[in-house]
């Protein structure tokens, strides 16, 4: 793997981010709207709830990890997206550059944009809500890492099926996120879920992230096992991941879709 | 139309040439060709978009490959850029064989082609300075600032690539393509949509380029008096076959047609009238 290479692919992104006030806003605007929402939800149910149960860590501070897992996953498929809207496959997969260098670089891109994310949320959640990891220290690093992992996976994944499908299969990328969510139990412990949804949920790393974090606002260790496992899945997925995009981009070469992709308007 | 012993030239499903077979002696590789083709096949189910393509381009030469809509031009250089994969055949550039090491013979490429224009949300230079880190080029700054003067780009620097006209925007391509010294230069009409005065400059700049043993150029033209004025030799394709091989002054005497747009005429009559008779 070249560095300049991948440099050139965070760099475009870059410019086009430091250019367009339109790319710069929804990466924190959208989270810190969710945010504020579920902000005032959670103080609304202190204010209503049984005494005693704090919603804000369990609630508010599970939709700021679930927002951190979008936004890495849509930080790599937005990256992406660019050079599929200005048909640029051609022009960047007729140089050096490898499959794996241009996915370092989106995934890059995608660590970038999602880190300023997190910040904006954790600052606003703080200061609004009263919402702090601190307490937690370094071990949320497993956390953000397992979901950090998963997003980079959904993310490349989200890339390959629109190189394989085409560009107007973007619509179907973006509810990724949402159609994973009952299953990863973001909300509630997955014991509740039916049989057949558990077992879907076994496989996903962030259910354990979330598991783990209901135990420790519930006051129970931290169950690093499980965690350890969500670790593990999460690293199996982005190869999976990146396994896949190699071969749609291998079938891609085959049939000439880079090349259509770039020439012509196609479905 | 007939060939120099006074044969008459057989075209289509009577073509004089085997499949894959070279179309002149000198077509073997030679050792230091820049661009090897051998015996390349490109196929979409029963559909041979090129079917057993065998040339080579030496150092310092430029080689026009010409022919009709479909005839498997844009699909050849696309399998030279390595996005395209051939079914069946050998590209090597430089000797390095792009289907083991693609990334170190592509890095010795570089392209224009009026269907790829360069991202036009990124300006001039922050797509020459992208491209630039993508082919490794040393002294990147510098570099830029040369193929803006060079391809008059220079007020441009900083101005949107999409905002350009189509001429400047094949400009832009062109520095582009000139970028990293290339030792092979895909030209895909690379003159398209530029004024004659600049469609010469540029031709001329490239002429220099290659003159100075720097390159190998494949390059693709419907213009067939930049094609003679450019072309050290031509290669006719029709139907994903090379049909006539040779040097683009003498070629159209030597088989009996007026001027090279004759010939071309011809070749393109032939490959309509193979297709439906196919």
């Amino acid at each position: 793997m070249t560095g300049s290479r991948v440099a050139a692919i965070v760099l475009r992104q870059f410019y086009l981010l430091r250019g367009s006030p339109q790319r710069v806003l929804p990466i924190f605007a959208w989270v810190a709207v969710d945010i504020l929402l579920w902000g005032f939800i959670t103080r609304y149910l202190n204010a209503v709830g049984r005494a005693g149960f704090n919603f804000v860590p369990a609630l508010l501070g599970a939709v700021l990890l679930w927002d951190f897992l979008t936004r890495v996953m849509q930080g790599v498929t937005m990256a992406f997206f660019e050079d599929v809207w200005s048909r640029n496959f051609l022009n960047f997969f007729a140089t050096p550059l490898r499959t794996s260098e241009y996915l370092a670089g989106l995934v890059t891109t995608g660590v970038a944009t999602s880190l300023v994310a997190l910040v904006v949320m954790l600052v606003l959640a703080w200061a609004a809500f009263g919402l702090s990891f601190a307490g937690i220290g370094l071990a949320m690093a497993p956390f953000l890492a397992a979901l950090f992992l998963t997003g980079i996976a959904l993310g490349i994944t989200g890339a390959a099926i629109v190189l394989r499908l085409g560009p107007a299969s973007e619509w179907l990328i973006w509810p990724i996120p949402t159609l994973v969510s009952p299953f990863v139990g973001v909300f509630y412990p997955v014991t509740i879920l039916p049989v057949w949804m558990r077992a879907v949920s076994a496989v996903l790393p962030p259910t354990y992230v979330f598991e783990g974090l209901r135990a420790i606002v519930a006051g129970r260790p931290a169950p690093w096992e499980g965690l350890a496992i969500g670790l593990a899945l999460a690293v199996v997925f982005v190869v999976l991941a990146c396994v896949v995009f190699a071969a749609v981009y291998r079938y891609a070469i085959r049939t000439g879709l880079i090349a259509r992709y770039s020439a012509e308007s196609v479905s | 139309m007939r060939e120099p012993d006074g044969r008459a030239i057989r075209f289509g499903l009577g073509y004089w040439r085997k499949p894959g077979e070279p179309a002149y002696a000198d077509a073997m590789a030679p050792p230091h060709a820049i661009l090897s083709v051998e015996g390349v096949c490109k196929s979409y189910g029963a559909l041979r978009a090129v079917d057993g393509l065998t040339f080579h381009v030496a150092p310092g030469e430029i080689v026009g490959l010409l022919g009709p809509n479909g005839a498997g031009k844009t699909t050849t250089i696309n399998m030279i850029l390595g996005v395209l994969a051939p079914t069946a055949g050998r590209i090597e550039i430089e000797g390095i064989d792009l289907a083991v090491q693609r990334s170190r013979a592509l890095a010795k490429t570089n392209f224009a082609a009026v269907y790829a224009p360069l991202p036009g949300n990124l300006t001039v230079e922050q797509n020459l300075r992208v491209f630039g880190l993508l082919y490794g080029v040393p002294r990147l700054s510098e570099r830029i600032g040369e193929v803006l003067s060079a391809y008059d780009l220079t007020r441009f620097r900083n101005t949107k690539a999409g905002v350009l006209s189509s001429g400047e925007q094949t400009r832009l391509s062109l520095a582009k393509a000139m970028l990293n010294r290339p030792r092979l230069l895909l030209l895909d009409e690379p003159t398209a949509s530029i004024d004659p005065s600049a469609a010469r400059d540029i031709r001329a700049g490239i002429a220099d380029f290659v003159d100075a043993g720097h390159c190998g150029v494949l390059w693709t033209s419907h213009n067939m008096v930049e094609v003679e004025a450019v072309c050290d030799r031509v290669l006719f394709l029709s139907r994903g076959k090379i049909l006539l091989e040779g040097d683009p002054k003498t070629l159209p005497r030597e088989h009996g047609a007026a001027s090279l747009d004759d010939l071309f005429v011809a070749v393109a009559h032939e490959s309509v009238q193979g297709a439906a008779a196919e």
